[in-house]
């Protein structure tokens, strides 16, 4: 595998020299989402493979060009799982293109994100430099915490060889549960929910639906189920996939798809078009022909930001600006990581 | 390590500030500096040149931005708990003091977030939330004293954290001062925020990057029971492979703390917490969650325990048991410190298969030096703390701890462990940043800095080593076996 990494390596020195921009591919699984447009494409599924996995340890070392499938048969054969159920959005999904674009599925709003469960990466950076931050233990607080600034950095900063990842024991039981309720009384259920010990691990709401999933030990799960109440659902681990994969027929409208991040208690955002709550409250997906700017303003209004996610412009696609302080800080780092922008140019839409 | 400013250098820089602070919360006399010379790591001292004891975010900024004026190094301090000598003073500098910003600013009960200025006690705010049935999961042992700022600055972690995760787990937000006086909103009220994730970079940044106003944290809902087991072995390595099965089998206890046999019979003799003093492990494990869930996981702990070859496994029956148990354990450095006049604790992290192995090296090292170690465990998460006694009365007694201490943290390396899990780098551990990392992640480190601080002027001499220092130590990283920069020099 080294001389793959050598390869690499190599390219991006070359592309230094001369000035050329490179389009980082891991198994091209998100271009709907993110499609940088560049002179060369430097493809990293070639270096692949686990380099250290030990249950016991609840820690992962793998390859960037590891296919997500791959890995999470390997953790799931050991009764365990990446906590973020990230999407995947493709059979040739990558764990590098997975950490660069920084996505959670349903579970994230019960035990966080992908950055969260970061403890350490390799990179090759814009000059082609090999470092390694963080490491592959759970606590670890020497230097800043570059790993997780690599997370949902869209390869701009350099390109991740290599992660390693806290992994968690699978629940030994899971049941989904629904309701049919109006979308304020699923808000602010969820959210009263939320803040009681319940082992709620997922929330959906569309449609005058709410579905909730536990997770757990069968004792725990099986006491909430009966203090909730509602209809269990025999298809719910189908039901969230279908949502974390967006393969639900909701996602599929034909009208631009905008990915809404807000605080969890804020209430139905009046936007027209179909709306589709996931998180407890906290993400909002709204399929819509709303003006860019309308869909800025409404979710700083609820303390968030929206980017576009399917439609429209892929390889420039559009997202909350950051306040001018801000976007100063995100351009000089940036700048020391890719000095020469050789990376995925013209992304991420923030710079 | 005292010097300190010459008498009347602070003077123009007082007269600057003044205009932004009443006199009062301006220190300069030598006994007024004297109780901000060291925080938790005492082996470290350096009275400042002045201190500044600001109420609003508005004299923070004012102070900053006249700090970067006149050029002056500036030294954010908490409620000065910490372990690495990270708000150690600088002798010609600020010391810039948050602990009078001490407001619970808002509770939300129903978002479960708590908005808090950074000198507010970590445990005023699980105090405040308590009415609504929430809290603050980290739980670093000086809780009941460390400021919300400083758990920023550190990564703070805690007993709980392997469930629960460490400060950058549960930070939502952070409003912070550049030196240049520019206020940075990193986070969101939400989940995610646009731009590179600045929130995780600052959080555990040790105050190299801007000084923190303003804290927005998540709440938990509190468990309804907790109970704890503890579990005695005659083998360190006994107890090791217990904790692995443990986890492996799909457990994550809430707690997982290991001591060994010295540190059991120190706290045994200093808080009788009932523990087995001929043990040479104890393991206490903590389950919490609701009383059906709890019920299965201690049914499940017990016999895991007792069929890795425990000598006994003792469940709490009572709260006041539970708390019998952990009493021991959180005693357990003022119970070691009852040994010798000075102990010096250590912050190891370590993957947990070579628990044994490392154990034994620390055994094998105390023999060469000479010198008694005792070892507290966060065996959830790796995380080591080795306490060696010794004597500063005795001349050159605490260079040799330090040799030691430096040795044990170059073992943590070695076996693929890190210098710090949760007391950060600080004055104490910046020569092992020379064994941790090499020169190109020490640069991109700097790099950072750099954007944040371009003068520089904020905690210097902190937590990343200068280069030239790393070369001059003999103890620069050969990483992935090339040498990175052939082209510069070394010196």
């Amino acid at each position: 595998m080294e001389h793959v990494l050598a390869e690499m390596q190599e390219k991006i020195r070359h592309a230094h020299a001369v000035g050329m921009s490179l389009r980082i591919v891991g198994g091209e699984s998100k271009a709907f989402w993110v499609c940088p447009d560049a002179q060369e494409i430097l493809t990293v599924s070639g270096y692949s493979g686990i380099v250290d996995y030990e249950p016991s340890e609840l820690v992962v070392t793998v390859r960037a060009g590891t296919r997500l499938a791959e890995l999470e048969a390997l953790l799931s054969e050991n009764g365990q799982m990446l906590p973020f159920e990230p999407p995947h959005f493709g059979p040739h999904a990558t764990l590098g293109g997975t950490l660069a674009c920084g996505l959670s599925g349903p579970r994230r709003f019960a035990v966080g994100s992908a950055r969260d469960f970061v403890l350490g990466v390799r990179i090759l950076d814009g000059l082609g430099n090999d470092l390694s931050f963080g490491g592959r233990v759970i606590k670890n607080v020497a230097g800043f915490d570059v790993s997780r600034l690599m997370v949902g950095s869209l390869g701009s900063l350099g390109l991740m060889t290599e992660a390693s990842l806290k992994v968690l024991p699978k629940p030994v039981c899971e049941i989904t549960l629904e309701w049919p309720l109006s979308e304020s009384e699923a808000i602010g259920l969820t959210n009263r929910w939320a803040g009681m010990p319940l082992p709620v691990s997922a929330t959906s709401f569309e449609g005058g639906r709410l579905r909730v999933r536990l997770s757990g030990s069968e004792a725990g799960v099986m006491s909430a189920a009966s203090k909730l109440g509602g209809d269990k659902v025999d298809s719910g681990e189908e039901w969230w996939r279908s949502l974390r994969e967006q393969t639900a027929p909701w996602f599929h409208t034909g009208k631009p798809l905008w990915r809404l991040s807000v605080n969890s208690c804020s209430p139905p955002l009046g936007l027209s078009g179909s709306v589709l709550v996931e998180w407890g409250g906290a993400l909002r997906w709204v399929a819509s022909d709303h003006l860019p700017a309308q869909l800025y303003k409404t979710a700083q209004d609820h303390g968030g930001h929206a980017q576009l996610f399917r439609g429209g412009d892929t390889a420039h696609p559009k997202g909350s600006p950051l306040p001018p302080v801000l976007r100063k800080i995100n351009r000089k780092i940036k700048q020391q990581f890719d000095p020469k922008s050789i990376f995925n140019p013209g992304i991420p839409s923030w710079l | 390590m005292t010097g300190g400013s010459t008498p009347g250098s602070m003077e123009p820089l007082r007269l600057a500030l003044s205009r932004y602070l009443p006199s009062q919360d301006i220190l300069i006399q030598p006994e007024e500096l004297r109780p901000f010379e060291s925080d938790g790591l005492t082996a470290y001292r350096q009275v400042p040149g002045l201190v500044v004891l600001p109420e609003t975010e508005q004299q923070v900024q004012a102070i900053l931005r006249t700090c970067h004026e006149f050029n002056v190094p500036v030294v954010a301090r908490g409620h000065g708990t910490g372990l690495s000598g990270g708000a150690l003073p600088h002798g010609q500098g600020v010391l810039l003091s948050l602990a009078r910003l001490n407001s619970i600013l808002f509770l939300d009960p129903l978002a479960r977030t708590a908005r808090v200025q950074p000198g507010v006690r970590n445990l005023a705010i699980s105090d405040a939330a308590a009415a609504s049935g929430l809290y603050y999961a980290p739980d670093p042992s000086s809780q009941i004293a460390c400021s919300i700022g400083g758990n920023v600055a550190e990564n703070s972690g805690g007993v709980h954290c392997l469930k629960y995760g460490l400060t950058v787990h549960n930070v939502l937000r952070v409003r912070m001062v550049t030196l240049e006086g520019e206020i940075l909103e990193l986070g969101s009220e939400a989940l995610d925020s646009p731009g590179y994730d600045l929130l995780a970079l600052v959080t555990g940044s040790e105050g190299l990057l801007g000084v923190v106003t303003e804290v927005t944290v998540r709440l938990l809902p509190r468990p309804v029971t907790a109970r704890a087991i503890l579990a005695a072995f005659d083998d360190v390595e006994k107890a090791g492979a217990a904790v692995a099965r443990i986890i492996a089998q799909g457990i994550i206890p809430a707690g997982l703390e290991m001591m060994d046999g010295p540190a059991i019979r120190a706290a045994e003799a200093f808080v009788k917490a009932g523990y087995p003093v001929t043990a040479e492990a104890l393991l206490i494990c903590e389950s919490d969650g609701t009383p059906e869930e709890v019920e299965s996981e201690m049914g499940r702990l017990r016999a895991l325990l007792d069929d890795s070859g425990a000598l006994e496994t003792r469940l709490s029956v009572n709260e006041a048991e539970r708390l019998k148990f952990w009493a021991g354990r959180k005693a357990a450095f003022p119970a070691v410190g009852r040994l010798a006049p000075d102990y010096y604790c250590i912050d190891g992290t370590i993957p947990r298969r070579s628990l044994g192995q490392v154990l034994k090296r620390i055994y094998a090292l105390s023999h060469e030096y000479g010198q008694e170690v005792c070892n507290v465990f966060h065996a959830g998460d790796g995380n080591l703390h080795p306490l060696i006694l010794f004597d500063a009365s005795k001349p050159g007694e605490l260079e040799q701890t330090e040799a030691f201490a430096a040795r044990i943290l170059e073992l943590c390396v070695e076996v693929g462990g890190t210098i710090t899990g949760e007391h950060g780098v600080g004055v104490e551990k910046i020569d092992q940043m020379c064994v941790q990392f090499g020169v190109n992640e020490l640069h991109a480190f700097h790099g950072i800095k750099s954007v944040f601080d371009p003068s520089g002027l904020l905690n210097p001499g902190k937590a990343i080593p200068l280069l030239h220092r790393c070369a001059e130590l003999g103890r620069m990283h050969v990483h992935h076996n090339h040498v990175p920069h052939p082209e510069l020099p070394r010196f």
